[in-house]
């Protein structure tokens, strides 16, 4: 479904953030994106929606090469990538409401969404959504009101609203506690499986993505170094990815299960 | 660390970095800036005989203020009070309406360059000249009376909810922008959710502060023969009735009050 070729991206300071990703994600499959702090994690999923232009290589989405796109079918194709944001990135003086409608701005003409005359079926989906988010008492509050659980509720609802086929994610836990990391994260795979997403999350919590997906993706330094399912991530393999440190609390973390007492990975993410 | 690397740093000295490094460079601007002060102050030329002289007629001019005359020429400052108001009322729309635009096209987030150089351009010229200056030219252009005034208002008004407005523009927050962006959004609802909501609050501050300094300037304005209270004022003095110089200098101090504290709330309200 989603086809990155040689997928590169350099900066105009000449640093080279992605060199020559290839990645072929399957309809409906969740991966978790990690590694350390400045490996291109942001920076690829920004170059698939082209938020950041990409350098050179291509990025097909069924098929369609999004790198080639004009700036209209661009917009178009957009509408089918919903995209998460780690500091939620609500326009906060808007209400829960309006947030989410926005995500059907790809949809409706500018003079309806200038006076939020917005079709019915979007007003009606937009509370089915806020329903199953559980924020529909919500909706008229303004988003700089909610907490940051909340935030994050709204925005992968507005990410929903849009119809997707592929969630782009970045990050969606970084700014929540463990507790509520993880209820976003579940909330995200629970809705993947629902409606058939396929999603690239970015992640920084080792033990936090091997909870809750079947395939994980490394990048160090703009490159693919590994790419496997979450039980072939051993301390040799973790070494590889982020250096030396001892990672038995990381890869022991999964084995608790559901358990919410994981803060043991804390101090290694945080490295 | 250990001890033996702390006791090192015993009795080491600290204090602020200077602003400006280099020690020659930072002495010879301090003594350039006093040089330049002594020197600027000992060539300006003060006929103190003169000056003393004028303090009587000074003295006549303040006193009046506790004897305001506002009756004998009430039909003339009520008439220009009430063209000030609507000169200043009319340039602020009008004016504000304009600098929209060209505050969107003169940040350098949203803009594209040739147009971000157009509109830097308008605002600068806006700035450059002053109001009295514009008015003597319209006035020569439309003839005497309000319009010349309404013209030079909403020009100069443009200038300067421009520039402000526009360096707003270009402290908003960007994420918030790019995930209405990444929804398929077009430029004008990027602007319309993504930056309107941050930058409003701005613009209505910026809009109420200058209604009331567009209401004084045009008090000046009437001394060029662009309308207004100025006018009167000024017709007042050449005939030496400074009480009725002082009733229009009270009513334009509590008018100008009015205005800030009506804008205070309006601020506070839309926060």
């Amino acid at each position: 479904m989603l086809r990155l070729e040689n997928f590169t991206k350099q900066y105009a300071t000449g640093d080279m953030a992605l060199k020559g990703v290839n990645l072929e994600i399957s309809s409906g499959q969740v991966v978790a994106l990690i590694g350390p702090s400045g490996a291109g994690k942001s920076t690829l999923i920004r170059c698939i929606n082209r938020l950041v232009e990409p350098t050179s290589g291509s990025a097909l989405l069924n098929d369609i090469n999004l790198t080639k796109l004009s700036s209209s079918a661009l917009r178009k194709a957009r509408r089918r990538m919903g995209m998460i944001f780690q500091e939620y990135a609500l326009v906060e003086r808007l209400t829960v409401m309006e947030n989410v409608l926005s995500g059907r701005l790809g949809y409706v003409g500018f003079w309806r969404s200038w006076f939020r005359l917005f079709p019915q079926k979007d007003i009606d989906e937009a509370f089915r959504l806020l329903q199953r988010v559980g924020l529909d008492h919500m909706a008229d509050k303004r988003a700089d009101e909610l907490s940051g659980g909340q935030r994050q509720r709204v925005g992968i609802a507005r990410a929903l609203i849009q119809d997707p086929e592929l969630l782009l994610v970045d990050e969606p836990t970084a700014s929540l506690d463990p507790k509520t990391s993880r209820q976003i994260m579940r909330l995200i795979t629970e809705l993947c499986t629902e409606r058939g997403l396929a999603a690239i999350i970015n992640i920084h919590d080792v033990a936090l993505a091997k909870m809750f997906v079947q395939r994980v993706i490394a990048l160090r330094s703009g490159e693919i170094i590994f790419d496997g399912s979450p039980e072939d991530l051993t301390p040799e393999v973790l070494t590889n990815i982020y250096g030396e440190e001892d990672w038995e609390a990381t890869i022991k973390q999964e084995e608790n299960g559901n358990s919410e007492n994981g803060e043991a990975d804390k101090t290694v993410k945080d490295k | 660390m250990s001890n033996a690397e702390t006791a090192n740093y015993n009795g080491r000295k600290w204090r602020k970095p200077p602003f400006i490094k280099n020690p020659y460079k930072r002495w010879s601007l301090i003594i350039i800036s006093v040089v330049y002060v002594v020197a600027a102050f000992a060539t300006m030329e003060v006929d103190w005989q003169r000056a003393y002289e004028g303090l009587e007629r000074g003295a006549n001019f303040i006193l009046s203020f506790a004897r305001p005359d506002f009756v004998t020429r009430f039909t003339e400052i009520s008439e220009g009070i009430i063209e000030s108001l609507v000169m200043a009322l009319a340039a602020t729309v009008v004016g504000v309406a304009i600098s929209i635009p060209i505050a969107l096209g003169a940040a350098r987030n949203i803009s594209f360059l040739p147009i971000y150089l157009i509109c830097r351009m308008i605002i600068a010229i806006s700035r450059a000249l002053n109001e009295v200056i514009v008015a003597i030219l319209m006035v020569a252009i439309f003839g005497f009376g309000p319009l010349a005034g309404f013209i030079t208002l909403s020009f100069s008004t443009i200038g300067f909810i421009g520039k402000l407005l526009a360096e707003e523009i270009e402290k908003s927050n960007k994420v918030q922008a790019e995930a209405i962006r990444s929804t398929g959004s077009s430029w004008m609802q990027m602007i319309n959710y993504g930056y309107q909501p941050q930058f409003m609050p701005r613009l209505i501050g910026l809009s109420m502060y200058r209604l009331d300094s567009n209401f004084r300037h045009s008090s000046v304005l009437g001394l060029v023969g662009a309308g207004g209270v100025g006018a009167t004022l000024n017709t007042a003095f050449s005939r030496y009735e400074f009480d009725t110089a002082a009733a229009i200098i009270l009513i334009i101090i509590v008018l100008v009050v009015l205005l800030e504290y009506l804008s205070s709330l309006i601020r506070a309200w839309v926060q």
